[in-house]
């Protein structure tokens, strides 16, 4: 049987790819890999095997436009005098969540949170976006966000301790 | 330029939007209106058929399931049928893609297509035009299976006693369409 017409997989899973590439680009680059994206699934959508989940296929190629987007601003010459490993994401959301995410330093936990923050997977699809357990997923899920925590919430130094009265 | 407008364009330019439809409100009822880029592939009565769902999962069945929403590619479709309900319009001037009709079925079509706005022929005459005089019975299924109606007329096409015969979009159609065109 064919995939159903992919006017419906727009339709269902414009937002959630819109909201995944701006939170792991920012909201000007994501554009071009929205368009990216949907132009390489509706290339390969044909060949979709029926039963498919539409969503983690879709958000595995989004990964891949979101990674080559990354990989050619690293090779842009950027007139700063450190290059960011990362660029700050979502220019117009400020230091919100995914901004948090995106200075995470394990890249495992940061594809996991914006997987599952930003494009609302679930941790099964997650671990077929990435090509790992479902296990290893919610593992780097839960150290990202005691990484997140800690950042936030910083466990008190000693030189902060509870204040003597003379 | 919205981020859809901007993919039917480059999905169209890279020769991966195979069919393109868009809704047209007429009198006799909302249609879907499909084109390939060979030209008009599908025009479906929306209630008759099911609905917008079912009439997309055919054509996704029967041609292809890249299908997008992408009224601009029907706009001289659209244009057309509004000119011919308003009166202003007595031939269609669009391509058509037969992908969904056989060769014999395509014949049937074609000598349909050659009859005149406010014209008719009856069954028998149409299948003696396709060169098959003795199967009207058969040119009666082909024109009841017409993918295309309004603009391949099909509608023109009554029995030879002076009944209407029958209409892929109901009887009813048939008559508006034939009253539209002064014969009834």
């Amino acid at each position: 049987m064919a995939p159903e017409p992919f006017q419906r997989v727009l339709d269902a899973h414009a937002d959630t790819v819109v909201r995944y590439l701006t939170a792991t680009l920012g909201a000007h680059e994501a554009q071009d890999a929205f368009q990216e994206t949907f132009l390489a699934a509706l290339r390969a959508y044909p060949r979709l095997r029926r039963g498919s989940n539409v969503r983690a296929w879709l958000l595995t190629i989004a990964r891949n436009k979101a990674l080559d987007a990354h990989r050619a601003r690293q090779r842009r010459p950027v007139p700063v005098e450190t290059v960011p490993e990362r660029a700050a994401p979502a220019d117009d959301e400020g230091p919100g969540g995914s901004a948090l995410i995106a200075e995470l330093t394990a890249p495992r936990a940061r594809e996991v949170l914006f997987l599952r923050y930003a494009a609302d997977l679930s941790h099964r699809e997650i671990a077929a976006v990435l090509g790992c357990t479902e296990a290893a997923s919610r593992r780097a899920a839960a150290d990202g966000l005691t990484a997140l925590r800690e950042r936030l919430d910083p466990p008190p130094s000693s030189e902060e301790g509870p204040v003597t009265l003379p | 330029m919205t981020r859809t407008s901007t993919l039917i364009e480059r999905a169209a330019a890279e020769g991966l939007l195979d069919i393109a439809y868009a809704p047209v409100d007429t009198p006799l009822g909302p249609l879907i209106a499909a084109t390939t880029p060979r030209g008009l592939v599908r025009l479906a009565y929306e209630r008759d058929n099911g609905g917008l769902d079912a009439i997309l999962d055919r054509l996704a069945a029967r041609l292809s399931p890249r299908i997008l929403e992408a009224p601009e590619r029907l706009d001289a479709t659209r244009r057309e049928l509004n000119e011919y309900f308003t009166g202003r319009r007595d031939r269609f001037d669009l391509p058509i893609d037969w992908a969904l009709v056989g060769p014999f079925g395509r014949r049937i079509l074609c000598a349909a297509a050659t009859i005149p706005f406010g014209s008719t022929r009856t069954y028998a005459e149409i299948a003696g035009t396709a060169g098959s005089p003795r199967a009207h019975r058969a040119a009666g299924n082909a024109l009841g299976a017409n993918p295309i109606p309004i603009v391949v007329p099909c509608h023109r096409v009554v029995r030879t006693g002076g009944g209407l015969g029958g209409y892929t979009g109901g009887l009813q159609r048939k008559e508006e369409l034939l009253r539209l065109e002064g014969v009834l």
